[in-house]
């Protein structure tokens, strides 16, 4: 396939993606050590592994300063696509391409549950890469943001899971990122963070980064984006502006 | 830059992706970057350590006293089984340190190895949330584990300084102990990437190292026991190989003067080639696998 070059600055550019993934389907199949064994050395899976085809030839190009929004049914391929996007599942056929180290922000992604809030703002950011001294700098700049108040010398196991995702918001977009993957991270928040965290995502925007959303509330995707994609069973059916293919998903789901 | 701003038309996804310098997004770095890349990261390995060595004894009531205790009833329980019931002593006189030091050497490789092989399933949250070389978490558990061995270590020197006095022998120990950690981190990020993809190795590592432990010469001298089967001389020579044996050995040859007699042959060469192939194998291996981690 070929795209137009606009002139503009891509970030990410999404060529024929195919992604296949294995899931475990259930019991079956001969079960004895010696069988399994075999498999092992022999690099097979099991035989109740089916694979399924989350993303089916996706193509698309995505701008410096945009902010898209992924809409469609449960199970239509939008998470699976942001961690490729992400990097952190191969394609099994085409390429993504980007500029910079994308950072996917899930809502199901707890960190390091038996530490404190705290514990986990300081190895997020050096994980990240950022330097002691620097960590120190933004401690409070992070905590603030999160909202999270007294609780941040608890573990965060004790965490709501709005909790957790606020802090995990925090400490991921306390780094500029190029390329920012949301995941409904700002689904479980309150009213205020929600706020909050599209304001930071618009200031992404400005920044001249690129920002991938996934939400299932159209209203929230119609406030911060300026584009969306809409996935339907693995398929790009629609890409353009936000507006245009939120109608067109609507009409869909209404028939 | 190449003149991006001119519009050209339609190109070729790849095509264009070079002109803005895009790469793709789930490619591993090369050996070298990474490693620099690792390198950067240090201060992050030492609080991971530090935080999981905190948060492994933060629920128990005795709390990090379990660093002592833990290596104190693990050599009781042998003492009990190997040195009184059976009766192994062989005619070592200090029985305690020999068993003691083989114990808490061999420990040092079989934790890491088998935490090791877990380090990436159990933080997969972690990973899919932020971008790290991964290696930096065999890295962090690893360290745990040798600051166990320090606590060992220093249970070790009373005991042994309470029967015999301080020597200067003991500063060998050093040495022997730089030699297994590089040992132990070639091993540990070997069993990490297995762990992760092949999970059935977590059930199967306690055979594979409890094994382990009976060929490595922990509870009697393996040149005097197979003298004592008449086992010919190439046994002993076969066995020398083995990594834990050689890295016991040293610490052995360090601590006690009656090892003299029964000491492996070849041990600080073996020791020495064991510690730099397993590092350089480990780290390649690993890096191998690096962008297939927290797939799935």
């Amino acid at each position: 396939m070929a795209v137009a070059d606009s002139g503009a600055e891509p970030t990410v550019i999404a060529d024929k993606l195919d992604i296949i993934y294995k899931v475990i389907a259930g019991q079956g199949g001969k079960g004895t050590a010696a069988t399994a064994l075999r498999r092992i050395l022999k690099r097979q899976d099991r035989p109740t592994i089916r694979e399924v085809h989350a993303v089916k030839s996706v193509s698309f190009t995505a701008y410096k300063g945009d902010a898209i929004g992924v809409i469609g049914r449960n199970g239509s391929g939008k998470s699976t696509m942001l961690r490729a996007i992400a990097g952190l599942l191969p394609p099994a056929a085409g390429a993504v391409y980007t500029g910079g180290q994308p950072s996917l922000l899930g809502v199901n992604a707890a960190m390091m549950n038996d530490l404190t809030g705290d514990r986990n703002v300081v190895l997020g950011c050096l994980a990240m890469g950022m330097s002691p001294a620097e960590v120190q700098s933004r401690y409070d700049e992070i905590v603030d943001f999160s909202g999270i108040g007294d609780f941040i010398d608890l573990p965060m196991s004790t965490y709501s899971t709005g909790m957790a995702a606020r802090l995990k918001f925090a400490i991921a977009s306390a780094k500029t990122h190029d390329i920012l993957l949301v995941d409904e991270a700002l689904a479980t928040g309150d009213a205020e963070f929600r706020i909050r965290s599209e304001r930071k995502i618009k200031e992404l925007r400005d920044q001249a980064g690129t920002v991938f959303l996934v939400s299932h509330s159209l209203e929230v995707v119609q406030e911060t984006c300026n584009r969306a994609l809409w996935l339907d069973a693995g398929v790009l059916k629609l890409d353009g502006p936000v507006e245009d293919v939120i109608q067109a998903y609507l009409k869909s789901t209404r028939s | 830059m190449p003149t991006a701003a001119e519009p050209t038309g339609v190109t070729d996804p790849a095509v264009l992706a070079e002109r803005y310098g895009l790469s793709k997004s789930s490619i591993r770095p090369p050996l070298g970057s990474y490693l620099r890349e690792l390198w950067s990261r240090r201060q992050f390995v030492l609080s991971y350590a530090t935080a999981r060595t905190y948060a492994m004894y933060a629920g128990a009531r005795l709390g990090s006293i379990w660093q002592v205790l833990t290596p104190l009833l693990n050599a009781a329980v042998y003492y009990l089984a190997f040195g009184v019931l059976l009766g192994t002593k062989n005619g070592i006189d200090n029985y305690v340190a020999f068993l003691l030091s083989g114990i808490f050497v061999f420990t040092f490789t079989q934790r890491c190895m088998t935490e090791g092989s877990r380090s990436l399933a159990l933080n997969l949250s972690l990973i899919r949330t932020l971008h790290f070389p991964r290696a930096t978490l065999p890295l962090a558990y690893v360290l745990n584990e040798l600051n166990q061995m320090l606590v060992s270590l220093a249970i070790l020197f009373v005991v042994v300084g309470f029967t015999d006095g301080p020597q200067w022998r003991w500063f060998l120990i050093a040495p022997a102990m730089v030699l297994q950690m590089m040992f132990n981190i070639g091993i540990t990020l070997v069993f990490a990437r297995i762990g992760t993809f092949v999970s059935d190795i977590t059930q199967l590592l306690p055979f594979v190292t409890r094994t382990w432990l009976y060929a490595s010469g922990i509870f009697f001298s393996l040149p005097y026991k197979l003298e004592q089967l008449h086992a010919p001389s190439w046994v002993v020579q076969v066995l020398a190989f083995n990594p834990i044996s050689a890295y016991i050995d040293i610490v052995r040859r360090s601590l006690l003067e009656e090892h003299k007699r029964n000491q492996l042959p070849h041990a600080w060469t073996i020791a020495i080639v064991w510690s730099f192939v397993m590092l350089a194998a480990g780290f390649w291996y690993f890096w191998r696998a690096e962008d297939r981690y927290g797939r799935g």
